[in-house]
């Protein structure tokens, strides 16, 4: 028994030894996002609160209340007062803070503001006498609201980058795209019933999850469905276009499972599914833009949370249907039917 | 007869290997071609470039005298020999689906009929046998009613009865006018179903005909086979003797009677003797100097 386990130990490893596509990926995957994440939460690590100061200057002068020297807290200079109160509002900033007048805002539905405010209430005792603390005009928006677009984005990403660049990549090896090949059926023809089958499937899934809790939690929606559901297909067909271009060459699952968790696990970071990027140094944020999820979470949180219209978020349906299409052509270009 | 398919000096290198070397051939309508050779000889390749899915380092392929092309992809019917299908499809999905792929359309019921898979229609692919699968995939090349068939090693893995029924099979499809192209480095399947054959080996064609002419023109008399363990003396002064890898003697005779005479003083058994006609087998053996298992 050992003898036969051996075997096909060794076999094994053989086989993972000699795909160098994938043993070239299993090791710089963690180089990558080693120097990748240093890239990102570089510094004293990860800060975990992100607070706005409200000031004209662009720097902040960290002498001028001891709040400014606690750790692990961004702060980040706000000029406009009205564009810090939104980004309280929608969950960006955690607290914002003018110690001129020594007052502060705080969105009473943020869990995050919450332990923000304790922080900055207990560092003021020092300076002595209690910073006030003001009310956002409007109703304020609950984390779930603003969480809510990013668990759909992400769960529409996973779905359209694995459900279509791994089975193709399955089909290949297989031999199935072999047999699709020698019939009529052209590669375009193949993509775009692929972009439209997952597409249908995204749809259903997503309106399905956003309509449950939306009776469940009453979530919140300023904007319009159509434009809603706009959002959701241009970006749908973005990230299926981004799964095929991934797809088109690649005969191993193991590296087509490496690529597609290389792509989604920055783009689950930096897009902000779960936080804001708000604090992140402009690099940071300038490599966001290059993401469709970030668009994609960005238009959707635009419509739900601000009653956006189609206009007001036109770049980011501008940028994806260009992504969209620069990944469908590549896709179509490069794509192979065989392992050959 | 028109000719359905021609093979014009096709090559397909890789590195370090020619896997198909100036190979050229012709195929007449109507008939079953027969591409035969061992493991490796280049049948599949050759049979791949044909059908367009791998691409020649050079040679044309024609189709009814125009290079192969959008036509060739509606009217051919293509069975590989490695391939898969959708899982959680079932049987008549997977043939509705590759026929929608088609302008042309074979009469599906008959094709079912054809193929025997009338109780397996609702049977998910994942849960079908060997031969079970070798039918659908025979089915799914047929759904265009294709003037020329392709079949790569198709009874590669079934038993002897499921062999039996696929050649059936593929004598009913033929008889309806389809033309046949079948790879296989089984030469009895070769001499039941093929009226031309062309034989491979180390990516060339080394032979090819009608294979009973072939036999004909390389053969005269029979074929006496018996074991090395039977055999007590040296078999000096009689001619044309092989022995094989598989411990059997075999002996070319053009008197039988007179063969067996000579034999009888050195064997020790004569009842394990046997006396047949040559076969491929043989043609192979000796334009090659190796066996087909080998």
């Amino acid at each position: 028994m050992l003898k036969r386990i051996y075997a096909v130990f060794v076999a094994r490893n053989r086989e993972f030894l000699r795909d160098r596509g994938t043993l070239a990926w299993n090791i710089l995957m963690p180089v990558i996002l080693v120097f990748g994440l240093a890239f990102v939460f570089g510094g004293e690590g990860r800060n975990q609160y992100t607070v706005g100061v409200l000031q004209a200057a662009p720097e902040i002068d960290a002498g001028q209340h001891p709040f400014l020297e606690s750790r692990f807290i961004e702060f980040v200079p706000i000029a406009d007062q009205e564009d810090g109160f939104r980004k309280v509002a929608r969950h960006r900033l955690d607290l914002l803070v003018r110690f001129g007048d020594r007052r502060y805002w705080v969105n009473p539905e943020s869990p995050r503001g919450y332990f923000a405010e304790r922080l900055l209430l207990q560092s003021d005792t020092t300076v002595g006498g209690q910073m006030q603390k003001a009310q956002i005009s409007g109703d304020p928006i609950r984390y779930v609201d603003w969480v809510l677009p990013g668990i759909l984005g992400m769960n529409m990403m996973f779905s359209c980058l694995f459900g279509v660049g791994y089975v193709v990549v399955r089909y290949r090896k297989n031999g199935f795209l072999k047999r699709l090949r020698a019939t009529p059926l052209q590669p375009s023809e193949f993509i775009v019933a692929q972009v439209a089958s997952r597409l249908l499937l995204v749809l259903i899934v997503t309106a399905f999850v956003y309509l449950a809790t939306h009776f469940i939690l009453d979530t919140r929606m300023d904007g319009s469905y159509f434009t809603l559901c706009l959002v959701a297909i241009v970006g749908c067909i973005s990230m299926v276009s981004l799964g095929l271009l991934i797809a088109a060459r690649v005969t191993s699952e193991e590296l087509a499972g490496g690529l597609l968790n290389m792509i989604s696990w920055p783009m689950m970071i930096l897009s902000g599914v779960w936080f804001s990027l708000e604090g992140a140094g402009p690099a940071v944020q300038g490599l966001a833009k290059i993401f469709p999820l970030t668009h994609i979470l960005d238009s959707a949180r635009a419509v739900m949370l601000d009653g956006a219209t189609l206009v007001d978020i036109a770049p980011s349906m501008i940028m994806l249907t260009l992504l969209s299409l620069a990944f469908l052509a590549l896709g179509a270009r490069y794509f192979r039917w065989g392992p050959d | 007869m028109q000719i359905a398919l021609e093979a014009r000096n096709l090559v397909k290198r890789y590195p370090g290997v020619v896997a198909v070397n100036d190979v050229s051939f012709k195929v007449r309508e109507g008939i079953c071609f027969g591409l035969l050779g061992p493991n490796g000889a280049g049948k599949t390749t050759t049979v791949e470039i044909i059908e367009g899915v791998t691409p020649a380092t050079a040679g044309e392929v024609y189709y009814f005298g125009e290079l192969a092309g959008r036509r060739f992809r509606e009217e051919a019917g293509i069975q590989f020999q490695n391939t898969a299908l959708q899982d959680y499809l079932t049987v008549r999905e997977t043939l509705e689906m590759f026929q929608k792929l088609y302008d042309r359309h074979a009469d599906l019921d008959r094709v079912i009929e054809d193929c025997s898979l009338g109780e397996l229609l609702e049977r998910d692919n994942r849960k079908l046998s060997g031969g079970q699968r070798q039918r659908l995939f025979l089915a799914v090349a047929l759904v265009n009613a294709p003037r020329l068939v392709f079949l790569d090693e198709p009874t590669t893995g079934l038993d002897p009865q499921a062999r039996r029924n696929f050649w059936t099979l593929v004598q009913r499809i033929q008889a309806q006018g389809t033309t046949i192209i079948l790879t296989t480095h089984y030469m009895d399947e070769a001499h039941v179903l093929c009226d031309e054959i062309a034989i491979m080996d180390e990516g060339q064609v080394i032979a090819s005909g009608a294979p009973d002419d072939l036999l004909r023109s390389r053969y005269e008399g029979l074929v006496i086979e018996l074991p090395v363990d039977d055999i007590s003396g040296e078999l000096d002064g009689i001619d044309h003797v092989v022995y094989d890898n598989q411990g059997i003697v075999e002996i070319m005779s053009t008197d039988v009677s007179q063969s067996l005479e000579a034999l009888a003083p050195r064997v020790v058994n004569l009842n394990r003797i046997k006396i047949r006609q040559p076969n491929l087998e043989d043609l192979f053996l000796d334009l090659t100097g190796h066996s087909l298992r080998s």
